[in-house]
């Protein structure tokens, strides 16, 4: 085994070849999906939680096809009707749950850190589905795996990241995975969803849409958070989707086979215009698909780990 | 009851001798070069340190409202295994100290328990609303010796003008808790690159230089003391340099935390370093320990703020801020001197003179003929690890619990008895 950690939280701790072993992993998956009977017993007798103490539709149904595929008993729990609410704190809320002899959790939770402290404090294995700004594994092994899938490499791609940088765990994961894979990742957003300290990532930080689109083989447009507005962020809608959005006549300057990809739900007409969302480029829907496949491979893999 | 502590070096902020110290009930009677003198108790000092009791000016001990933390007894309790025999708790307890019968109550307690000297700061504004100042003269008259929303930054700046003003008329002085909670509101550590790596939200150091700024305008404006608690970014002791050099009255501290530790620490989302004003960048750390070192730092001061375990065991986001402090003030200040930043004379300077001075406490902050025999003996090569039979505060919170320590105080002096003692099975 490539893998043998108990849990995955994020990618920027991951060798290269932990993050290929994913994406090499999940091909089977895929095939599987795509077969007749769309079912394996890999996790027969085994049970995972997708414990939501934030709201998802995608993520959340992602994983439970993923876990009921592989014929494991998925449940899922969601805070807002959880004793959370009556202010059980988030580990004794997971302990109780692992008593009831679970054996993985795919957590998703809006603050950074959380899946790290949860994993360390509990045996069952942890999937990180999102906590905070931190990161998104699963999104963006995805992504990884779909950009190969249409490229036939990944290494020497230049991928431009747009949008929210500053609040996006799926860009941190992305760019971690992305500069291990010896890829060329640039990012651009307004300069008030770009992180001051940005070097970090070790990556270009474009000036302009322009630039940042300019040559590029892959383009992963960042989800806008509506709500973000509220911080004196952006000065409305209609200027972000003027100055940071992308349509046809932007795309024109990428290479001619680049792929425009986006983690979801889009916000049409804002960061992304339909005209290029539902374009021959836009592998959108192909994230999707192959998300399943993904999940897929990492509840295997931590499960073939339980074992020892 | 006479006592000798003999063998010892005696290390004052000016000078360093090595003699015997002969106190008789609360006061330094004698600095000897002999051992023949009557004595009921002697205390064998060889190769420690005799320092002066030190003072923090910066604890909180939870008491009234929030017993569960620390207490009063516990936090005196913590104070003296630190060796500190005198201790400035803050306001920010459950009913406030923003009026005189919380003071009095607050030093009535301690005097029961009768381990340190308890000096209350208490709050600028009633009910910390930053709205209108309490009655400093009904509190001064109490035992409150300065005034501070420590917590909350007093936002209106007519109601922090009014404090220093008014402070001034009895000869008392403002601490201020610099933030502008505005910028970076909800922010729950530096920002820098390590918060860009976690993804957690910052409060740049500018959160904190804003309101110093301020401050030192209106300390200007007034004519009044103000005194910059827990300064923690490169640029507020810039302007804390300026301001001096200028000639407006200000004075600030450090805490060993800020000194000792960067944000890097975050990186594991280790809630025990998760504290405000928070750990900052190598670059702030650096510019704290050159402002001990070439005077421009009056004080260290713990900001002394435990929390109980439950309340720190939870995600990174809703943690408390704060950490303990009192117990780990003489390892971490033993490190400066180890690492030649500071003499141990200016170690005395900023943990014991300074403060006594900046207090108006004549009898303290020196080894001295005729000063009150608060004292504390180190040992700067004692290591040992600090764990929970050392630990007495009620909480845990410190990030050096269970770690291994250098130096500590192993005898600790109040008004000539000795109040704690390092536990002989780890001395010998």
């Amino acid at each position: 085994m490539v893998y043998n950690k108990k849990d995955l939280i994020g990618l920027r701790e991951l060798s290269k070849e932990e993050i290929l072993y994913f994406l090499d992993s999940a091909q089977q998956f895929k095939d599987l999906n795509n077969s007749e009977i769309k079912k394996d017993k890999l996790l027969h007798g085994k049970t995972v939680i997708n414990a939501f103490f934030e709201n998802s539709t995608r993520t959340r149904v992602s994983f439970e096809t993923a876990a009921k595929r592989l014929a494991a008993d998925a449940i899922n729990f969601s805070s807002s009707s959880s004793s959370v609410s009556k202010g059980e704190t988030l580990v004794d809320t997971i302990k109780n749950m692992q008593s009831m002899k679970t054996d993985i959790f795919v957590l998703r939770h809006s603050a950074s850190g959380a899946a790290s402290f949860v994993a360390n404090n509990i045996d069952a294995s942890v999937v990180n589905a999102g906590d905070g700004a931190n990161e998104h594994p699963t999104q963006a092994l995805l992504d990884l795996f779909t950009i190969k899938e249409h490229k036939g490499t990944l290494e020497g791609l230049n991928v431009s990241i747009i949008g929210d940088i500053l609040h996006s765990r799926v860009a941190r994961s992305n760019i971690w995975a992305m500069n291990k894979l010896g890829m060329n990742v640039r990012i651009f957003g307004p300069a008030t969803m770009i992180p001051k300290y940005s070097e970090v990532f070790n990556c270009k930080v474009c000036k302009t849409m322009e630039e940042a689109v300019e040559g590029s083989d892959v383009i992963i447009m960042m989800r806008i958070q509506l709500e973000r507005q509220n911080e004196s962020l952006v000065p409305s809608i209609r200027e972000y989707s003027k100055f940071f959005g992308l349509n046809k006549e932007r795309i024109k300057l990428s290479n001619k086979d680049a792929i425009i990809m986006h983690p979801g739900p889009i916000n049409r007409g804002v960061e992304i215009n339909s005209d290029v969302a539902d374009s021959q480029r836009s592998v959108i829907l192909d994230q999707v698909e192959n998300g399943v496949a993904i999940r897929m491979a990492v509840l295997n893999i931590l499960n073939q780990n339980r074992k020892g | 009851m006479r006592l000798l502590i003999k063998n010892g070096t005696i290390v004052n902020n000016d000078n360093t001798q090595k003699a015997n110290v002969l106190i008789e009930n609360d006061k330094i009677i004698d600095i000897i070069n002999h051992e023949d003198v009557t004595v009921d108790e002697t205390i064998n000092a060889e190769g420690m340190l005799i320092v002066p009791g030190l003072i923090d000016m910066h604890v909180h001990f939870r008491d009234p409202g929030y017993e569960y933390k620390d207490d009063l007894e516990s936090g005196s309790k913590a104070a003296v295994a630190g060796g500190v025999t005198t201790c400035l708790p803050m306001a920010n307890t459950n009913p406030l100290n923003d009026n005189r019968s919380i003071t009095e109550a607050m030093i009535a307690k301690s005097k029961n328990i009768g381990l340190i000297d308890l000096l209350p700061i208490g709050a600028i504004s009633k009910g910390f609303k930053g709205e209108s100042i309490v009655e400093m003269g009904d509190m001064i008259e109490a035992g409150a010796v300065a005034f501070s929303d420590d917590g909350l930054p007093v936002t209106d700046s007519s109601v922090m003008r009014s404090a220093l003003e008014y402070a001034s008329s009895f000869n008392s002085f403002v601490i201020s808790h610099s933030e502008d909670c505005c910028l970076a509101h909800r922010g729950v550590m530096n920002e820098g690159e390590i918060s860009t790596i976690l993804g957690l939200k910052g409060m740049p150091s500018e959160k904190e230089e804003i309101m110093v700024a301020r401050d030192m305008l209106l300390a200007k404006l007034t004519g009044g003391h103000i005194h910059i608690a827990h300064v923690s970014s490169e640029w507020s002791l810039k302007l804390i340099a300026l301001a001096k050099k200028e000639g407006i009255n200000v004075t600030c501290e450090v805490a060993p935390h800020h000194f000792s530790f960067t944000d890097k620490k975050l990186l594991t989302y280790d809630t025990n370093y998760k504290m405000s004003p928070p750990l900052r960048s190598q670059r702030d750390m650096e510019a704290m320990r050159e402002g001990l070192k070439n005077g421009l730092v009056d004080v260290i001061a713990t900001d002394h703020a435990p929390h109980h375990s439950d309340e720190k065991f939870v995600e990174f986001e809703k943690a408390p801020f704060g950490i303990l402090g009192l117990q780990t003030l003489v390892p971490l200040t033993l490190k400066l001197v180890e690492d030649n930043v500071i003499s141990l004379n200016k170690m005395v300077e900023l943990t014991s003179y300074k403060p006594a001075k900046l207090l108006k406490l004549e009898n303290k902050g020196k080894i001295d003929k005729g000063m009150l025999a608060d004292i504390a003996i180190l040992d700067p090569n004692l290591e040992y690890i600090y764990d929970d039979n050392l630990n007495k505060s009620k909480s845990k919170n410190s990030p050096l619990l269970y770690e291994k320590l250098k130096g500590a105080a192993v005898y600790t002096i109040k008004n000539g008895n000795v109040v704690y003692k390092f536990p002989e099975c780890i001395t010998k």
